[in-house]
């Protein structure tokens, strides 16, 4: 059955088209949602594109988690649906308190967009399902609040329990432990700083965001069809790379 | 409240306060009859300034050729707008912003960015990419330190915010430049041929909406004041800093959602920005094309301070606004589309009558009432506004010693016992600012900033999938047009041609942007002149129409004018984009094939200007039809599958920079050879590329084919970059060199790297 992802659009959200456009060419159907609407209809995942919600004013995702869709999206990932946020939706979902830390400015201080080579850390979550662990892949960033942060405590156990979803090879940020994307204890909702949909065609340069955006569908369509309603990886915990800090 | 009459004007006069000379204060009062009043004056100063009137430089872009089957818009409106085929037609548009840049680089720039995204979206195109020529002084002086910094981050705080993506563009470093920087900003859009808009109002009893931000006191005289004058001896004139606008990029990402979801639901019968010269210059615009009569309720205008007065309403240049004509009966469709999108939607005025002389173009009044049926504050022909602005034939001379100048031939410097020295000096790495800039939004950017040519998917939401590419490229050089502004300009049409070649396109259009000095300087308006021709020659020998242009003058300080800066882009189409055409690079163990003819030309070079302070000489000539087979030779090997493995075409700096940053690019050494002296090495002489390609007989045949020389010069490899007798050095030193140009001295040393 076809899978269905809803792509959520606010005032200032910039990356709502090409996300839907890449989401079609994973193979899943993308529906507009809009911020407006306090429902997220019958989506199988959700995403928060990239932008700039709100204009990003008083601080990137302060105000877009106040939309009446946000009530939706939480309701949504406590039933177990999968939700991810990139850049800028990574962002709403940290003010939202539906993913631990925060993402602070870059250490430059400056606005950087480059392709950066990520490495796959966990595969316990809903966009890595199925990758392998270690897997490099080519995705380009596009922010300037990227440089994730969190208290020492929360960092020991995004990496005891197998959350820390992706690291940059080479930290181009600043972000604490080189986190480019964490996930919830359940592993449904992913936030990540990388934009999949920009590495989704080869006139691009890279196909590489199209293994993460495959996952995720398939996620979705896993749980669509009947399968646990969990993350669709394996046992949780096991799998965080080996990584000596 | 009226001014003082023409005849006798006192030394303080409003109209001089204003920026207005004593004839054209006399004219207005001609026109209307009488004396103009306070209101009238401002409208008039506003719209007959030189930045809005081109008053000084009309005249001569008349001679620019302009048609082409493919024009579906020329220049005079907006935007400049090309059939693409399919259905589909590109809008393209540059301009200046570099008064205020001067002044207030952050907002001075980021505003240059949302005034070009609403000239494309007014046309009912969905813009698609930005780029940006910037001209600076001396890096070594701490003041451009901060102009760069504050441009580069102004463009890339709007345009990165607005959702539109900076895909390329140009950064010039001159001493001329250090008191008046230069920020051109260039802007591309997409749009289904069918939803085509004019700025034009008609439709008598129609209303005049305006649709987004607040009006205030910013920007008043921006146009008059700031950007058509010059500046004073001190750093640009700090007291001016209250005429550059504040820009909102949230506002404006609204206002283009809003805007296009009205002209795809045609709720618009016509729409115009307000850019410089606010109201006035729209109300009147809009009113003059529609042949009509336009009342305009000063009270109703929205205001984001208490006590403004009329003419302040009139002309501020507050940004993220757009007029909009309505029918009647789609106001409340209007209203719901701008209510989705939180875009204040007001009705300002109404659509009149022209009475019974429509035919006369001068018939429409433009009209400027206080309140609802209020008293009248202004009554002028809405044409006279535009249409009877001056029109000056300024005197012009070429500078007195321009045959000794030319004479005076660089071949004749001292050869250097070593070129390292002088090809480090030359290199820099743009990356430290196109990094700040999103380009890879839309999902459209093949190639990106640092390539000949930006390569881009044509391709938007709501538009069928072609198969088609766009190559664009923006290219200047202030060193040729100050030796030649005539031949210069030709050399200029020819490389910007030449680098969409490289994207694999053939050219359809150009558009300009003309920055000169002081028109009241006779030299000025010879090089003004000069260049025009240059390009009408160079446009007309290879078949490129100019859809539009923007001329800045005055860009001088303390006196002296800047080198003539004319910029050109050419837009291309590549007729089936199926892959990533090669970059600026080299693959180990590729030949390196040098096409066009090899000749020592060092008038204007970097190297004899930068490198030995040398301006004088003459340019090397250039053979439009040579080039036009060069044109389509590249274009043609760039669409053949895997035959090149890297391309860049010879400009700046000469065949030496031109391998130096195909090897810097790709981390790959390279070996050439054959190359003659000095001379040859930094010769900027036209019509050259560098291919890098494993089949070099394969390429030497084609160019065989074409009338196009073509000669092997080296070989891809190693860890040094060698031209034999002239240059050697290790890739590691160079890269530094590259590297350290511009991110070493903006970025604090010790300060954090990433």
């Amino acid at each position: 059955m076809s899978v269905t992802v809803g792509v959520v659009t606010f005032p200032g959200t910039n990356c709502d088209h090409d996300t839907m456009e890449a989401v079609e060419r994973a193979g899943a159907r993308a529906e507009p949602l809009w911020h407006g609407t306090a429902s997220v209809g019958q989506v199988d995942a959700v995403v928060l594109p990239g932008g700039f919600a709100h204009g990003d004013y008083l601080r990137p995702g302060a105000i877009a988690r106040f939309s009446p869709v946000m009530g939706a999206v939480a309701d949504f990932a406590a039933s177990g649906g999968p939700v991810v946020g990139i850049c800028n939706g990574f962002q709403v979902l940290t003010e939202a308190g539906l993913l631990p830390g925060a993402l602070q400015k870059n250490r430059a201080l400056r606005f950087v967009c480059a392709p950066v080579d990520l490495q796959v850390a966990s595969d316990r979550s809903v966009l890595t399902a199925g990758v392998e662990v270690g897997r490099v892949l080519r995705v380009p960033i596009a922010h300037f609040l990227g440089n994730y942060t969190c208290d020492e405590r929360t960092l020991a156990e995004l990496r005891a329990e197998g959350r820390v979803v992706l690291r940059y090879v080479e930290n181009p940020n600043g972000s604490v432990d080189d986190i480019a994307g964490v996930c919830n204890a359940a592993g449904n909702v992913v936030g990540l700083m990388p934009h999949p949909e920009r590495a989704s065609d080869p006139l691009l340069g890279s196909t590489d965001g199209l293994v993460l955006l495959r996952a995720l569908v398939g996620s979705a369509g896993r749980r669509a069809g009947g399968g646990d309603g969990g993350p669709a990886g394996g046992p949780p915990g096991v799998s965080e790379s080996a990584r000596t800090a | 409240m009226d001014a003082a009459p023409a005849a006798t004007p006192a030394d303080d006069a409003l109209h001089r306060a204003l920026g207005l000379t004593d004839d054209e204060a006399a004219s207005i009062a001609a026109i209307l009859g009488r004396p103009p009043n306070h209101v009238e004056l401002a409208m008039y100063a506003v719209m007959w300034s030189e930045h809005c009137s081109y008053k000084s430089s009309r005249l001569h872009l008349r001679r620019l050729p302009t048609e082409a089957p493919q024009v579906l818009v020329g220049p005079g409106e907006n935007a400049g707008v090309v059939d693409v085929g399919d259905g589909i037609a590109v809008a393209i548009r540059i301009e200046s912003h570099n008064h205020p840049s001067a002044v207030e680089p952050y907002q001075g720039a980021a505003t240059g960015v949302g005034g070009i995204l609403r000239d494309i979206f007014t046309m009912g195109a969905r813009p698609i990419a930005l780029m940006d020529p910037l001209f600076f002084g001396d890096l070594d002086d701490a003041r451009t330190r901060w102009l760069v910094e504050g441009v580069v981050a102004g463009i890339s705080g709007y345009g990165n915010s607005v959702g539109v993506p900076t895909v390329g563009g140009e950064l010039t470093f001159a001493p001329c430049y250090a008191r008046n920087p230069l920020v051109n900003v260039l802007c591309l859009g997409v749009l289904p041929v069918d939803r085509l808009v004019l700025g034009r109002a008609t439709g008598v009893g129609n209303l005049a909406v305006l649709l987004g931000s607040l009006t205030g006191r910013d920007g008043i005289g921006g146009v008059s004041v700031l950007a058509s004058a010059g500046f004073d001896a001190e750093a640009a004139d700090d007291s001016k800093r209250p005429s550059v606008q504040v820009g909102d990029p949230f506002e404006e990402k609204r206002l283009i959602e809003a805007c296009l979801e009205l002209l795809d639901r045609h709720l618009v019968v016509g729409i115009q920005d307000l850019g410089g010269a606010g109201l006035a210059c729209a109300t009147s615009e809009t009113a003059a094309r529609g042949g009509v009569g336009m009342d305009v309720d000063a009270r109703a205008v929205p205001t984001r301070e208490d006590g403004m007065e009329p003419f302040e309403v009139m002309t501020s240049e507050s940004q993220e606004r757009m007029l909009a004509i309505v029918a009647p009966s789609d106001l409340a469709a209007v209203q719901q589309v701008c209510e989705r999108w939180e875009v204040r939607a007001t009705v300002v005025g109404t659509v009149t009558d022209p009475g019974p002389a429509a035919g006369d173009p001068h018939a429409g009044r433009l009209r400027i009432l206080d309140g609802p049926g209020g008293s009248v504050l202004a009554d002028v022909p809405a044409a006279s506004l535009s249409d009877d602005a001056p029109l000056y034939d300024r005197p012009l001379a070429p500078p007195a010693d321009l045959a000794e100048r030319r004479a005076d031939d660089p071949a004749a410097l001292p050869a250097p016992r070593d070129c390292t020295e002088d090809l480090l000096a030359m290199l820099l790495d743009p990356s430290w600012a196109f990094r700040q800039y999103d380009h890879d939004l839309l999902l459209n950017t093949v190639v990106g900033p640092g390539g000949d040519a930006a390569v881009l998917r044509l391709a938007a939401p709501g538009l069928p999938p072609t198969g088609k590419g766009l190559a664009l490229s923006t290219d200047s050089n202030p060193r040729w047009c100050a030796v030649d502004p005539r031949r210069g300009t030709e050399l200029l049409v020819a490389e910007s041609a030449l680098n969409v070649a490289c994207g694999g396109a053939r050219p359809v259009a150009l558009v300009n942007c003309l920055n000169f000095g002081n028109p009241e300087h006779p030299e000025v308006m010879w090089q003004l002149s000069e260049s025009v021709d240059g390009m009408a020659s160079a446009c007309r020998a290879l078949g490129i129409p100019v859809v539009g242009g923007n001329v800045s003058l005055y860009n001088e300080s303390g006196g002296a004018d800047i080198d003539p800066t004319p910029v050109v882009a050419v837009l291309g189409v590549v007729d089936r984009l199926e892959r990533v055409p090669p970059s600026v690079a080299l693959a180990d163990g590729g030949s390196v094939v040098l096409l066009g003819r090899q000749a020592s030309a060092l008038a204007g070079s970097r190297w004899a200007v930068e490198r030995r302070g040398h301006t004088g000489g003459s340019l090397a000539p250039w053979d439009p039809e040579e080039h036009a087979r060069l044109l389509a030779l590249v274009a043609e090997l760039v669409g053949r599958p895997g035959l090149l493995q890297g391309i860049h075409d010879v400009a700046d700096g000469g065949i030496g920079v031109a391998l130096a940053e195909c090897a810097l690019r790709s981390a790959t050494g390279v070996r050439a050879g054959g190359i003659e002296g000095h001379g040859e090495l930094f010769s900027e002489a036209p019509g050259r590329v560098l291919a890098c390609t494993a089949d070099p007989a394969a390429v030497q045949a084609a160019a065989a084919a074409a009338g196009v020389d073509a000669r092997v010069v080296g070989r891809a490899g190693g860890d040094r970059i060698v031209v034999d007798g002239l240059v050697d050095v290790g890739l590691a030193e160079a890269t530094a060199a590259w590297r350290g140009a511009l991110a070493g001295r903006l970025d604090a040393p010790g300060g954090p790297a990433a």
